[in-house]
């Protein structure tokens, strides 16, 4: 099901989505009346292009009016990322190793955080709150990085494939990362279709899940596409760790505890892959995209921030 | 002299401050002698000593000064 629209443009897409494929029309589609507008837009729009929609004609992923709404709507987001990007960068320096470096710089980064309040405090609500949040991702887990692969010189190509075997199960539905997901929500009594809690997600893990859909399906953009990757990863094992402690505190299903055990282990490796393997061999090939590297690893760090500082305050955690 | 490169790809590789990545199957004994099986295409051997989840790597070095890191 289409998500419920967020404002007029929304709206009108929505319309638009839904028409297709009736009569070719020049349709038009109005501005976006605040952030919330635009991000609910893009990401349906995107999710064309992934599972697409029950009630959606497929051809709708290519429709030339929706994809300039839809260009129109990433220049936006692209510029936004890159200011905060721009903002902040001045900040670290670069020296001989590059794994060592983007380890280091991921390290540096400082900001709340989500898992050791989860690990220590949360109570029941709050991190069924949490997981619906983090299940508009976690049920298309790996997808968007998957776009990337043609995208790749042979060596990061084959070490991001080693990656995403793993999360991909290993050739075995049950061990698919984002089915384990599905059994952790039934688990916790959550509901497990793909989207399902679209309509109840903050700005924040709208804007999460759009920039991963657009670093993944922009060539231009591998090379933050892998950094994204990378800080994701180098930041994976020990908050999964956290969350699955604070998820057996409560006395929650083991199933969804699993799933991050899983991580823990998991992403211990992915990170040395993604780091060392996947975009160190990308930047030795093609090294005027080191910088849109960094531009990744910060986006994925910048944007779990902006989410820990929102849910925190509206859980009451002082700062 | 071929055009087309011929890249390494160890089967060990020991991560700078990190883990012991092993790549394929194998058994793994550990100090008290009991016997681990990796389930994994690629998996992490703690090399810290600090995990708690022996004998695999669960991320803990990054928690340590560096001069407790493996080399």
């Amino acid at each position: 099901m289409l998500p419920k629209p967020r404002g007029p443009l929304s709206a009108a897409v929505f319309e638009s989505i839904r028409a297709i494929p009736a009569e070719p029309v020049a349709r038009t589609h109005p501005e976006a009346d605040g952030p919330e507008d635009a991000a609910v837009t893009l990401w349906a729009l995107y999710e064309l292009a992934y599972r697409g929609f029950d009630e959606v004609d497929e051809t709708a992923e290519w429709d030339p009016d929706l994809l300039a709404v839809r260009r129109r709507l990433e220049i936006e987001l692209e510029g936004r990322l890159r200011a905060r990007w721009e903002a902040y960068r001045s900040d670290h320096e670069r020296h001989d190793d590059f794994g060592e470096d983007l380890f280091a710089f991921i390290a540096a980064h400082d900001g709340r955080s989500l898992a050791r309040f989860v690990q220590t405090d949360a109570d029941e609500q709050q991190v069924l709150d949490l997981l619906r949040m983090k299940s508009v991702y976690h049920l298309k887990e790996s997808d968007p990085t998957a776009w990337v692969v043609p995208r790749l010189p042979t060596a990061s190509k084959a070490a991001l494939m080693e990656l995403q075997y793993d999360e991909y199960g290993s050739g075995d539905p049950n061990r698919v990362h984002a089915h384990l997901f599905a059994r952790g929500l039934e688990a916790v009594g959550l509901r497990t279709e793909y989207g399902a809690y679209l309509d109840d997600v903050p700005l924040e893990i709208l804007e999460q899940n759009n920039t991963m859909s657009l670093m993944g399906l922009h060539r231009r953009l591998r090379g933050a596409a892998l950094g994204h990757l990378a800080a994701f990863e180098a930041t994976s094992s020990l908050p999964s760790r956290q969350l699955s402690q604070g998820l057996q505190r409560l006395g929650m299903a083991p199933e969804m505890s699993a799933y991050y055990d899983e991580h823990v282990e998991a992403d211990a490796v992915h990170e040395q892959l993604a780091v060392r393997a996947i975009c160190g061999e990308l930047v030795a090939v093609e090294p005027e995209v080191t910088d849109d590297v960094y531009f990744g690893a910060y986006t994925c760090l910048d944007l779990e921030d902006r989410l820990a500082e929102l849910l925190l305050e509206r859980w009451g955690v002082a700062s | 002299m071929s055009d087309v490169p011929t890249y390494e790809h160890p089967d060990v590789v020991l991560c700078p401050g990190g883990p012991m990545l092993l790549r394929g199957k194998h058994v793994i004994e550990d100090s008290s002698g009991q016997l681990h099986e990796t389930t994994r295409r690629v998996t992490a051997l703690c090399r810290c000593d600090k995990s708690a989840r022996k004998p695999w790597c669960d991320g803990t070095h990054k928690l340590l000064p560096e001069k407790l890191t493996p080399s």
